[in-house]
C-alpha cells in the first residue's frame, strides 16, 4: 500500500488552493520545514506570514487578518496550536467566528521521538469544546486534500489535526469528502468501528482479519469530529455495539463525540481505544502505537470482545 | 487644529463622559475609570482621524479601530453612538441580557466594533493582522489601537510588537492608555517592567509621548505617526483614570465597578448637562 503522510498532502494541496484564490494568506510559527507551509511560502511569499515563535501572536495575527475577508490558514504543531494558543484560538477566532484554518500537523503519539511535551492528545477534545469551531481529522492524504479544499469553502474556523509521519493511503482521488458527513468503508452487522484520523487504516485491516473469523464489522471513517455525523452513529448502534479508535486520549474526543450521541439516542454497549489517559513518550511512532495498543491486531481483539459481549448479553 | 474644532472635540468628550457615566450606572457594573482615561483618545480618533461610516460599517477601505483594553468598552460604544452608529439611548442597555452592548466589545453583535476583544494582550495582534491585510491589498487604510499599562503584563503584547515592527507596519498606529493603574494597584507596584518608552523603542517602534487628554497634542501625535514611512506608532499617553469625575481621578477602586445613585448625581453634576437629558 502507497503511503504519505497527511502534513505532505497539506502543504501541496495549500500551494494548489493558493493558486486558484489569491485570498488565502498562510501563517507559520517556524516550523514551515515541518509543517510543510514551506512550499507555499516559496510559491507565494507576499502571502505568507512568518511569525516567528509566537504562536498566540500568529492566532491573532490570522484573526485580524480575516476581519479583512482574507481566509487565514495558520500552522504549527498540534500541541502549540491547541495548547499555548487555546485562549487567542477560544477569544480572538471562535468567539467573533472568524475565517481562520488551524491546521496543525505533529498530532497524537506519532510525533514519535520527540516524545510526551511533543505529542498532543488532547487537542480533539480542547477544540471540540469551543463553540463555532469544526473539527476535522482526516485519515489520509486525499481525504486531506479534499478536506483542505472543503474547509477553505466553508466561512468559519476550523480544526484540521494533521499527522507527522507516512500513512497508508486508502482513498482514491474519486472519494467524496463533505463537513460533518462519516463514510462508511466496510458493511456489517456484528459491530461498528468508528475510527478517526490515521486509525482508519488499521481499522480497516483489523475488519479485514475479523472477517476471517466470521466477524463482519461496520467500518466507519468518522473524519468531521465536529459536528458530528449522527445519522451515521445511529446507523452503526443498529449493529448493536460500537467499538471506537483514536490516535488521541480517550477522554473527549472521537469516542466521547461519538458516546454524546449513542447514550441520547439508541444505548448500545461501546469500547473506546485511545491513549488511556497517560501522555506519551519517546520513541518511532510505530512503536508507540503498539505500546499504546492502537494497531489492527488489537482493534481486532478488542472488536471481538465487544461482539462476543453483545451476543452473551 | 483649529479653536473650532478643538471646542467640538471637548464638548463630545464631555457629553461622553456624561454617557459613559449614566450606562455604568444603568447597568450597575462595569469599569468607569479606564473608560474615562480613554474617551479623549476615542473622541479625537472618531471625530478627527478615522474614516469610518456609521451607515457603511463595513466598508472596506474604511480605518479600523480595535480597543485592546477591551474593558473599556464603554468608551468605544459611547464614541460610535455619539458618531450615528446606533442611538444614544441604547447605551443604556449595556451588559444587558440581549443587548447588542456586550461587556466586552463583540464585533458580530454591533455595527462599529472592528474587533471582539476582552481578554488582554489579545488586541494588537488582531490588529497587525489587519494592517498586513491593508499592505497585501494595497490599501491605505489606518489601523488604530488602545492598550493598557497593566496589559503591557502581558507577554502576547511583546510578541505582537516584534511583528509590528518586522513588517513595518506603519499603517498602524497605537496608543499607551498610560494612567498608572491596574486592578490590583500601580503599574509600579504590580509588575514594573521599566520604561515604556524605551521598551517599544527596542522593539523598532516609533514612539511619541503626549498628554492623552489634550486633543492638540493628540492630533500632533498622529499627524506625526501618518509620517513615518517604516515604523509602527505608539503614542504613550499620559492620562489620569476616571478623568473628568473628581472622586474617580486616580482611584484604584474606581478600576472595575459602577456609581450608586448618588455618586451618579455628583458625577453628573461635575460633568455638566447632556442635551438629551432637557437639562
Ligand atoms: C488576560 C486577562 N487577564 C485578566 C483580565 C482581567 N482584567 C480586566 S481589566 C484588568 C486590568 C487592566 O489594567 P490596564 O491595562 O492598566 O487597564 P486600564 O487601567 O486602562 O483600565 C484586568 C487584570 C483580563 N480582562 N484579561
Ligand atoms: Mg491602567
Amino acid at each position: 500500500m502507497q503511503k504519505k503522510a497527511t502534513r505532505d498532502a497539506y502543504g501541496e494541496a495549500l500551494v494548489e488552493l493558493g493558486h486558484e484564490f489569491d485570498n488565502i494568506v498562510v501563517l507559520e510559527a517556524d516550523l514551515s520545514k515541518s509543517t510543510k507551509t514551506e512550499l507555499f511560502a516559496k510559491e507565494f511569499p507576499e502571502r505568507f506570514f512568518q511569525m516567528g515563535i509566537a504562536e498566540q501572536d500568529m492566532m491573532g495575527t490570522a484573526a485580524g487578518l480575516a476581519t479583512c475577508n482574507k481566509v487565514a490558514f495558520a500552522s504549527t504543531f498540534a500541541i502549540f496550536a491547541t495548547g499555548r494558543a487555546f485562549e487567542q484560538v477560544r477569544n480572538s477566532i471562535a468567539y467573533p467566528s472568524l475565517n481562520v484554518k488551524i491546521c496543525a500537523t505533529h498530532a497524537g503519539l506519532t510525533v514519535g521521538e520527540d516524545g510526551g511535551s511533543h505529542q498532543a492528545i488532547e487537542d480533539i477534545a480542547i477544540m471540540r469544546a469551543i463553540p463555532n469551531m469544526t473539527v476535522i481529522v482526516p485519515a489520509d492524504a486525499t481525504e486531506t486534500a479534499k478536506a483542505l479544499r472543503a474547509i477553505y469553502h466553508y466561512d468559519g474556523p476550523v480544526y484540521l489535526r494533521l499527522g507527522r509521519p507516512a500513512v497508508p493511503i486508502i482513498y482514491d482521488e474519486n472519494m467524496n469528502f463533505q463537513i460533518g458527513k462519516a463514510n462508511k468503508l466496510q458493511e456489517g452487522h456484528d459491530l461498528a468501528i468508528i475510527a478517526t484520523g490515521i486509525m482508519v487504516a488499521p481499522a480497516m485491516e483489523a475488519a479485514e482479519a475479523l472477517k476471517k473469523e466470521g466477524i463482519l464489522a461496520q467500518v466507519w471513517d468518522m473524519a468531521t469530529i465536529k459536528p458530528i455525523d449522527k445519522e451515521a452513529i445511529r446507523e452503526a448502534a443498529k449493529t448493536g455495539a460500537i467499538l471506537t479508535v483514536e490516535e488521541h486520549s480517550i477522554i473527549g474526543g472521537l469516542g466521547s463525540a461519538v458516546a454524546e450521541v449513542v447514550v441520547e439516542n439508541s444505548p448500545v454497549p461501546m469500547q473506546f481505544m485511545g491513549v488511556e489517559d497517560r501522555f506519551g513518550q519517546s520513541g518511532t511512532p510505530d512503536e508507540l502505537l503498539k505500546a499504546y495498543g492502537l494497531t489492527a491486531e488489537n482493534i481486532a481483539i478488542k472488536a471481538k470482545e465487544l461482539a462476543n459481549k453483545k451476543s452473551s448479553s | 487644529m483649529d479653536e473650532k474644532k478643538l471646542d467640538e472635540l471637548k464638548e463630545i468628550a464631555r457629553q461622553s463622559r456624561a454617557w459613559i457615566i449614566k450606562a455604568l450606572a444603568e447597568s450597575k457594573s462595569g469599569h468607569p475609570g479606564g473608560s474615562l482615561s480613554a474617551i479623549d483618545i476615542l473622541t479625537y480618533l472618531y471625530f478627527s482621524a478615522m474614516n469610518v461610516d456609521p451607515q457603511d460599517p463595513h466598508f472596506v477601505d474604511r480605518d479600523r479601530f480595535v480597543l485592546c483594553k477591551g474593558h473599556g468598552a464603554p468608551a468605544l460604544y459611547t464614541s460610535l453612538a455619539m458618531k450615528g452608529f446606533f442611538p444614544k439611548e441604547d447605551l443604556l442597555t449595556l451588559r444587558k441580557l440581549g443587548s447588542r452592548l456586550q461587556g466586552h466589545p463583540d464585533m458580530r453583535k454591533l455595527p462599529g466594533v472592528d474587533a471582539s476583544t476582552g481578554s488582554l494582550g489579545q488586541g494588537l495582534s488582531i490588529a497587525n493582522g489587519m494592517a498586513l491585510a491593508g499592505k497585501l491589498d494595497n490599501k491605505s487604510y489606518t489601523v488604530y489601537a488602545i492598550l493598557g499599562d497593566g496589559e503591557m503584563e502581558e507577554g502576547q503584547v511583546w510578541e505582537a510588537a516584534m511583528t509590528a515592527s518586522h513588517y513595518q507596519l506603519n499603517n498602524l498606529i497605537a496608543f499607551l492608555d498610560y494612567n498608572h493603574l491596574q486592578i490590583d494597584g500601580r503599574i509600579e507596584d504590580v509588575k514594573s517592567g521599566g520604561n515604556f518608552a524605551s521598551r517599544f523603542k527596542a522593539f523598532g517602534w516609533h514612539v511619541l509621548e503626549i498628554d492623552g487628554h489634550d486633543f492638540k497634542a493628540i492630533d500632533e501625535a498622529v499627524l506625526a505617526a501618518k509620517q513615518e514611512l517604516y515604523a509602527p506608532s505608539m503614542i504613550i499617553a499620559h492620562t489620569v483614570k476616571g478623568k473628568g469625575v473628581p472622586f474617580m481621578e486616580g482611584a484604584v477602586e474606581w478600576h472595575g465597578k459602577a456609581p450608586n445613585k448618588e455618586q451618579t448625581a455628583e458625577a453628573l453634576k461635575f460633568l455638566g448637562a447632556l442635551k438629551e437629558d432637557g437639562r
